[in-house]
């Protein structure tokens, strides 16, 4: 039990903080967020934009610091937000929990066809990077990310939809959706293989839902430092409700044919919940929108001789 | 060319040495890493679009040549974290932005930083930028 004082002096802290925070809104100013072909406005300060999403509305950020409400059971529901981390959430080193940064730590237990395949791929990221227009990332080209890529690279918002026989996720990158059947199913055998697999889960406790994925496309890489899988592949993700704002997710890959053991390449991201309102903002890969940045950026600044 | 293209990056305009923390191998070996260029120009074209933003302006040298620069960012759905809209930036505005120029030499950079007309700063991500939900620059 803590002794008075320190429990009188961590109210007073959090009281603080909590002051702070409801302060620190109203002494921004209320700048009314800019319309599309507005006249010329040149010396307005731009909205902020942090606050303001695509329909113009505010986006109020959750508050810090509040002791966190109990997890509902059997509830991983909602719109989840794991903030934008370039290496633990956008994961442009590869798998965060495995990214490829040379670290010994971090190398993969690779077989010899894994390694065979691993250099195959020529990534635009990690230790194996190339320049944009040598890559053969299929990305690039806008095929689907597909499994486990999807949880992997750009993880962004997810929504999360109970249906009575299953779970729907909702990815904000790639504006795709996944189904993980809840009705008792078993993986299918040999199945017509899918960019996202196949998904069954079940609830493992009160507040772990996980997720077993197989059937998948050999050509998705399984993060962007393009590391490979077979056909063989088994994805398990944990999505485990910590508390009422927070969901982590664990992702384990196991590939016999590329790994000598299963190896966990996302350990316990967190993702905080958002209102019911919040505005999920579009991320498409669009052959239009690629091939105008390769024509301005990513072919001149792969030329070698700087012509 | 290059050289002449190199004197007049470096002639009329600021150019820093800055010591930037690394992220080891990061993001795209087509940009120089430990060192970042600044020009002043005009504003041609803000492309706010998936894959990456892209700013496009005239820099003009000292002997009165234009070379168009490519300045690119992330994505709108990151930038906006950093302060960034559609609307930040339109043709004609004068702007100061530094970036980390292409290793071949082509007036292409990933832009670190953009001063406004009315003297706003953005931070472009990327090396330096917020990373974290919790360190979006506050107005």
């Amino acid at each position: 039990m803590e002794g008075v004082s320190t429990m009188r002096k961590s109210v007073v802290f959090f009281t603080v903080l909590l002051a702070l925070l409801i302060i620190s809104p109203l002494a921004r100013p209320q700048t009314a967020p800019p319309k599309s072909g507005d006249a010329n406005n040149q010396n307005a300060a731009p909205a902020a934009p942090a606050d303001v999403d695509d329909w113009g509305h505010p986006v109020i950020a959750p508050t810090k610091g509040q002791k966190p409400a109990p997890a509902p059971r059997h509830d991983i529901s909602g719109i989840w937000d794991p903030g934008i981390d370039p290496i633990r959430v956008i994961g442009v080193l590869g798998a965060s929990a495995m990214p490829e940064d040379g670290k010994p730590q971090h190398q993969l237990p690779y077989t010899p066809l894994g390694r065979e395949m691993l250099n195959r791929t020529k990534p635009t990221s990690g230790d194996r990077t190339v320049l944009p227009a040598e890559t053969n990332d299929p990305v690039v080209f806008c095929d689907p990310q597909g499994m486990p890529r999807e949880d992997l690279y750009e993880l962004r918002t997810l929504q999360i939809l109970p249906t009575p026989k299953s779970m729907v996720i909702l990815y904000q990158f790639g504006k795709i959706w996944r189904v993980v059947w809840t009705d008792g199913r078993e993986l299918p055998k040999d199945p017509e293989p899918r960019w996202f697999g196949y998904s069954i889960g079940r609830w493992e406790d009160d507040y772990t839902f996980v997720v077993q994925s197989s059937g998948i496309d050999e050509r998705t890489w399984i993060d962007r430092a393009g590391r490979p899988h077979s056909g063989d592949l088994r994805v398990e993700e944990r999505f485990h409700r910590v508390d009422l704002d927070h969901l982590e997710l664990t992702v384990t890959i196991d590939d016999p044919k590329m790994y000598t053991k299963p190896w966990v390449a996302l350990d316990r991201v967190p993702f905080q919940l958002q209102k019911g309102d919040y505005d999920v903002r579009e991320m498409l890969c669009s052959p239009t929108d690629f091939a105008e940045y390769n024509k301005l950026i990513g072919n001149p600044v792969s030329e070698r001789d700087g012509k | 060319m290059k050289g002449r293209f190199l004197l007049c990056v470096a002639l009329g305009i600021c150019v820093l040495t800055l010591s930037l923390p690394l992220l080891a191998h990061h993001g795209n070996s087509a940009y120089e890493m430990e060192k970042s260029v600044t020009i002043k120009g005009t504003v041609t074209q803000w492309i706010w679009a998936n894959p990456h933003c892209i700013l496009q302006l005239d820099v003009t040298d000292d002997r009165g040549q234009v070379v168009q620069w490519s300045a690119e960012t992330e994505n709108p759905s990151s930038m906006v974290h950093y302060g960034y809209t559609k609307q930040s930036m339109k043709p004609g505005d004068q702007v100061t932005v530094t970036v980390l120029p292409a290793k071949n030499g082509k007036p292409i950079g990933r832009i670190v930083e953009v001063v406004l007309p009315n003297g706003q700063k953005l931070a472009g991500r990327g090396i330096q930028g917020p990373t974290k939900a919790d360190d979006y620059p506050k107005p």
